[in-house]
């Protein structure tokens, strides 16, 4: 668990920010500017905030009042930069041990790092340096994980390509990950909690179903990377059609490909866009996913939009609609209504185990 | 090399001490000033940088009378260092070095401080994050990364301690076998009538210790850039 409390002011901007993230993956999630990596620069100690205190575990890192400010090499704070910083005149294996080299064997073949030790920096993909940068980081024994942007700068195949390892790594391990992103279906697939930063502040967090998915914060979040995220479970396969069925508690859902072996769980991130709603279960049409729903929330925004706030079975779903059609459907809190998902609006980005 | 007799050999030899002890010698100090400049922000660090340059645009005779000044055995610094450690200085082949490694100081500093300053200081981060101290990160992260632009500073170094004249002749003279390096043994041969093959001599052992000190250095530059994968 990590305890944060920092005050830091840069020019015009003013980080002061208090949270507390609980094992698991904690995603620090907001636009650029808004503080996010001053937060992580912070915990690590490479920047000192002007106020505040940080403790992991219980143990201060920083703490103004008393005095305490542990140095860099003596935190204990694993880092994965968004450009790697692997150096660049030793091997992948000098790399690794850098810093250490706890639980090396299960390390390297959990990062699938193996055929790499002998190569140089210089000859790797961007998606293998990370991963390296991942495993020198984990070699340490960090007592806490910080993550900044790891994926920024991979395109999107090296994206899917090193998504597995960190879930796995959340699985595997328990060391506690601070992960920050600006790309919802990161997030979606990652994290347990989010931490919503806006211009240096914490405008929300919560498990990451519930800060998704919250119709009053989509202006924050962004018209696109709003969407609510659910925990579902393989019940099913139709082989003919190439379709996987997934069983969640608000009913059971269509979606392409092959996603996993039967009772594997599976998130899953449904985009507030790609939602429609109807009075009536519709019949004739094309989308595969039908779910009789009742809305909870109806938040009006700045535009032509309105975000609705949707229960299925213990799960919260979102949608977003124009004003227009939210008045000629004379939408209401705690109207019985029926959420149509379309199967390929969800992207294999947004399915994660 | 027929035209060069025992004197103008012993000044070869004693110019390829004096050079080599001197960049030897003034290597540690110059990285770390280098890395003081480069790196870090402190009080008088202009003033610092003004004085590392000085030798480099003063009249190198002026350097040298400073020498004798402040080395000679009169000197406040020269006699505590007779007393103290036995070095003597003044007209000594210990002061032609002294001389030598000041003129080269400069140049040696410069060529270091731009190869520190092209390391990427996130490195040094990372390093730090890993748990390393901060002689370790620059042990094994800034020096190693550093280590071609280090070669440049010793090679300027060495070539500018080789033909170092004016300072080194205004404070050891040149006593042969003694503070006579090859400059000062050609200024002296063209003094002298027929003396014409010596002076060939020394001019082409000048140019091939040149020549050779270049080469070497490139060849250990491409070396270590193929050992950093660039």
């Amino acid at each position: 668990m990590l305890e944060i409390a920092v005050q830091k002011r840069m020019g015009d901007f003013d980080l002061d920010a208090t949270f507390e993230a609980p094992d698991g993956v904690t995603a620090i999630f907001g636009k650029s500017g808004s503080g996010k990596t001053t937060l992580v620069n912070a915990i690590v100690g490479l920047a000192r905030p002007d106020a505040g205190r940080i403790a992991v575990h219980g143990q201060v890192l920083f703490d103004h009042a008393t005095r305490i400010n542990i140095p860099v090499a003596k935190r204990r704070v694993g880092y994965v930069f968004q450009d790697a910083r692997l150096f660049p005149h030793m091997s992948v294996q000098r790399n690794l041990s850098y810093g250490g080299d706890y639980d090396a064997k299960r390390i390297i073949d959990m990062l699938g790092l193996g055929d790499l030790l002998d190569r140089r920096p210089a000859g790797l993909s961007g998606g293998e340096r990370q991963r390296v940068a991942l495993g020198r980081a984990l070699m340490c024994d960090p007592q806490i994980l910080l993550m900044d942007e790891p994926l920024a700068a991979l395109d999107a195949p090296r994206k899917a390509e090193i998504l597995p390892y960190i879930a796995r790594l959340r699985d595997e391990t328990r060391v506690p990950i601070i992960y920050v992103s600006h790309d919802v279906s990161e997030v979606a697939r990652l994290a347990t909690t989010v931490v919503l930063l806006e211009a240096g502040r914490v405008a929300v967090t919560g498990p990451v179903g519930q800060v998704l998915s919250r119709p009053d914060l989509v202006p924050l979040l962004g018209t696109r990377a709003a969407g609510a995220v659910i925990e579902t479970r393989v019940a099913g396969r139709l082989l003919d059609d190439d379709l996987t069925e997934l069983q969640f508690s608000g009913g059971r859902l269509l979606m392409p490909g092959h996603l996993g072996a039967l009772g594997q769980a599976l998130r899953l991130r449904i985009p507030a866009q790609d939602v429609i709603l109807s009075r009536e279960a519709p019949k004739g049409i094309s989308a595969l996913n039908v779910l009789p729903v009742t809305i909870t929330d109806i938040v009006s925004g700045r535009g032509p939009g309105m975000a609705v706030g949707l229960r299925a079975g213990d799960d919260q779903l979102l949608a977003r609609v124009t004003k227009r059609s939210a008045g000629r459907m004379e939408l209401a809190v705690g109207m019985q209504i029926f959420a149509i998902i379309k199967a390929t609006a969800v992207g294999p980005k947004d399915i994660g185990s | 090399m027929g035209a060069l007799g025992p004197q103008e050999w012993a000044a070869i030899f004693l110019s390829l001490r004096v050079a080599l002890v001197a960049v030897i010698c003034a290597l540690p100090f110059a990285i770390g000033v280098a890395y003081l400049l480069a790196r870090k922000q402190f009080f008088g660090r202009q003033l610092l940088n003004v004085a590392v340059h000085l030798p480099l645009v003063m009249p190198p005779v002026v350097t040298g009378y400073l020498l004798l000044v402040l080395f000679g055995s009169q000197g406040p610094v020269g006699r505590v260092l007779e007393q103290v450690l036995g070095l003597s200085l003044a007209f000594r082949w210990t002061g032609a070095a002294l001389a030598a490694a000041i003129m080269a100081f400069p140049l040696m500093v410069r060529a270091i401080r731009l190869g520190l300053e092209a390391i990427d200081p996130g490195l040094e981060d990372a390093a730090a994050t890993l748990g390393a101290s901060r002689w370790r990160v620059f042990g094994t992260v800034t020096l190693p990364l550093a280590l071609p632009s280090i070669l440049a500073g010793v090679v300027l170094g060495f070539a500018k301690a080789l033909g170092e004249f004016g300072a080194t002749i205004t404070f050891v003279a040149a006593i042969p076998g003694q503070t006579q390096t090859i400059p000062s043994a050609i200024y002296g041969l063209l003094q002298v009538p027929n003396s014409g093959p010596a002076v060939v001599g020394l001019v082409t052992v000048s140019i091939v210790l040149a020549m050779g000190a270049l080469l070497l250095s490139e060849w250990l530059a491409q070396r270590m850039a193929r050992k950093v994968g660039r």
